[in-house]
């Protein structure tokens, strides 16, 4: 039932990632004038000869006199096979400039996830047994902050707080010596001790959601008659508490990876371009801003991809913790 | 006593007259944190309103002198020489110094100079709304050759509270005119999914949840880089809002969705039904009345998400652009680390944003508290 349950909605997902290819592709072709013009503009202003034959062989290749089912067609068969078109900014394929910035920013997700997890359920579990106490306060004021200040504002400040007040510069994901340095055992050291202040900057109002979730769901089990009867037979409090509201008012915790994802990486794009981290996010902003729209189609795309699949895996995680959702 | 016809009509109490409005209202006010963000929402609907007469100055003149001078204090006791004083609001004029190796300034108030504030004094003309022509302000230097910064200036030397100001009513404009048109998608959509169900409903859903699982930055990053660089503002400012509610639609759909299908099988719009209502009457005379409180909440708890949407896309110089003045634009000079370490009152349209985003948040939860006044769960 279980494994039925898995296939289907693993099969649900295909259709979704296909839907998201289109909105890529159409965000591609969107600007006026296809790439191919930008481009001369570009070599023109700076002075260089355009070159009318290498413009028509770019035309060709990407099929930018044929209609729009057709360029998709070409675009899309193309990606398949793991080829993203060329950056006519960078002058090199997509697909070299891409896969180590998604690396990151999918790590810098999922770390922000599990530590958004094992802040807010605590915190959560609290605020709902100490309910209107000073910590179910402090918590609830902290997740309004969370709610109501854009991450990118709390970057600044954290970073203005670093430069005034401790000289040090908070932005980037490596020490500069690291920077360029190929993948070992010390660079993975460097990132640790970096990763952790986009966490805490892109986790804050995950968390302010999450604990709200959690206080909230978890208030509504504590009331219940069985809640009493486990009293009544002499359980200890933090055993009935964690055996047995905690774990019915996880459901719908697990159910908001669902919507956090997404979540997160959307505030990903925006911190990582107030901090300079190599993720996906600056590269996306700066080939948007040049129309470089391959770079930026294969980003969007691939993005999208991963919050698609964020969405299935929360599904199946709901579905392995909650029996009742598989026999919907 | 005349003998009651129906026993039932003895137990009523004034609140079984009062409307659906005063209950609500009722409900509503005992929320006090609910209450005061209507007030300060209210303030930055007021602000908004008659930016070009609260601003103390026109937002876009440059001072060439003035860069990124610092904020000052306003006193409001004046004494003279011979030790009496009058009440007159001032503030000291500061003093420049420049440092000979870096050319940065430093500013240093001199006890010396006052530049004296008048209220409802002249100072530069604007035309309010583009149609009444005025040079009053609430509040500017009675001697219109001097100028004072309670916000600060930025790196063109432009006033800050003026931008602040006239930031307010395109941004707070743009989250209201936003989720209407959200609501007016959604209201469409989530009606014909809720009223109708079967496969409209089915299409519809798969629509929300594919909308709702992509991430909304990237979408709206890459529509707006599609957008002509050399539109003109205002339409600039149009195209923005139609793309946030492009993406922002699915939120109100599902709550107008939840509403029909909760409705549909209520007894009242049954009867109605079976009246002979037409079905927009059953819809629009019946059912509408008792969705509207839930949809007045669920639009108050989207504006402050659309007002940060548009802060982010203009932050990232891919939503409105300069000369529109709106929150985001005023952060994006608040970006590099050099300029907000010296001039850290940059950060101040940041606060308008927390803090309306706030006092709508609040305001929501009220009104969504209070949406069903018949609800005796003792909230």
């Amino acid at each position: 039932m279980l494994l039925n349950y898995i296939i289907r909605r693993t099969l649900w997902a295909f259709p979704f990632m296909f839907a998201a290819s289109i909105v890529a592709f159409a965000l591609i072709t969107l600007p006026p004038g296809d790439y191919v013009t930008t481009f001369a503009q570009t070599l023109s202003q700076s002075g260089d000869v355009v070159d009318e034959t290498r413009l028509a062989a770019l035309r060709e290749r990407y099929g930018l006199d044929q209609p729009f089912i057709i360029q998709y067609f070409r675009w899309i068969s193309g990606v398949l096979v793991g080829d993203f078109g060329i950056s006519f900014e960078w002058q090199q394929p997509v697909a070299g400039l891409i896969w180590e910035r998604l690396g990151l920013s999918f790590i810098l997700e999922i770390s922000t996830l599990i530590f958004a997890w094992g802040l807010a359920l605590p915190i959560g579990i609290y605020s709902a047994i100490r309910k209107y106490s000073v910590g179910d306060y402090v918590a609830s004021v902290i997740g309004f902050i969370g709610l109501a200040v854009p991450n990118f504002l709390i970057a600044l400040v954290l970073m203005y707080i670093a430069v005034v007040h401790f000289g040090t510069d908070v932005s980037g994901l490596f020490s500069p010596e690291y920077r360029q340095a190929p993948w070992s055992f010390d660079k993975f050291v460097n990132l640790l001790t970096h990763i952790w202040i986009p966490i805490i900057i892109l986790g804050t109002s995950t968390v302010a959601g999450l604990i709200r979730i959690m206080r909230a769901n978890l208030l509504d089990e504590l009331n219940k008659p069985y809640v009493t009867t486990a009293r009544a037979k002499g359980l200890t409090e933090f055993n009935l508490i964690l055996k047995y509201p905690v774990r019915l008012a996880l459901n719908p915790f697990v159910s908001t990876i669902g919507w956090a994802f997404p979540q997160l990486i959307s505030g990903a794009v925006i911190t990582a371009y107030v901090l300079a981290l190599p993720t996906s996010g600056p590269l996306l902003l700066q080939a948007l801003l040049a129309q470089d729209m391959y770079l930026a189609g294969a980003f969007i795309l691939l993005l999208c991809c991963f919050s698609i699949i964020g969405m299935l895996v929360s599904d199946i995680l709901l579905a392995i913790v909650d029996p009742r959702i598989r026999f919907r | 006593m005349a003998t009651v016809a129906d026993p039932r009509a003895a137990e009523l109490t004034a609140d079984a007259h009062a409307s659906q409005l005063v209950l609500t209202w009722r409900a509503f006010r005992k929320h006090k944190l609910a209450l005061f963000s209507a007030i300060v929402v209210l303030l930055f609907a007021i602000v908004g309103i008659f930016a070009e007469f609260l601003a103390p100055f026109d937002p876009n003149v440059t001072t060439s002198k003035d860069l990124y001078h610092p904020p000052q204090g306003i006193h409001l006791i004046d004494t003279a020489e011979d030790g009496s004083w009058s009440v007159r609001p001032f503030v000291y004029a500061m003093k420049v110094t420049r440092d000979p190796m870096t050319l940065q300034s430093s500013y240093a108030p001199d006890e010396n100079r006052k530049i004296y504030l008048g209220f409802f004094a002249e100072g530069a003309s604007y035309s309010m709304w583009g149609l009444i022509p005025s040079n009053r302000h609430f509040v500017t230097t009675v001697n219109p050759a001097e100028r004072f910064y309670l916000f600060g200036t930025d790196r063109l030397g432009r006033d800050v509270l003026s931008r602040t100001i006239h930031g307010t009513r395109i941004s707070m404009s743009i989250g209201l005119l936003g989720v209407t048109l959200s609501l007016i998608i959604g209201l469409i959509l989530g009606g014909l999914s809720g009223y109708y169900g079967g496969t409209i409903d089915m299409v519809v859903q798969r629509l929300v949840e594919l909308i709702l699982s992509l991430p909304t930055i990237p979408i709206w990053l890459g529509l707006s880089a599609a957008l002509p660089q050399d539109w003109p503002p205002l339409i600039r400012y149009f195209a923005i809002t139609v793309i946030l509610s492009l993406v922002g639609w699915t939120e109100l759909a599902r709550v107008v969705r939840g509403r029909f299908l909760a409705l549909r099988t209520e007894d009242f719009v049954t009867a109605a039904r079976l009246d002979g209502g037409s079905q927009l009457r059953v819809i629009f005379r019946h059912m509408m009345p008792s969705m509207f409180s839930h949809i007045i909440a669920s639009v108050t708890l989207a504006i402050p998400a659309m007002i940060i949407a548009e802060t982010a896309l203009s932050f990232l110089g891919l939503g409105l652009m300069p000369p529109t003045i709106s929150w985001g634009v005023l952060l994006k000079e608040a970006q590099n680390v050099r300029s907000i370490a010296q001039a850290p009152w940059l950060f101040i349209p940041g606060g308008a944003v927390c803090l309306a985003v706030l006092a709508l948040n609040f305001l929501g939860d009220g009104l969504r508290d209070a949406a069903d006044p018949y609800s005796n769960d003792g909230r």
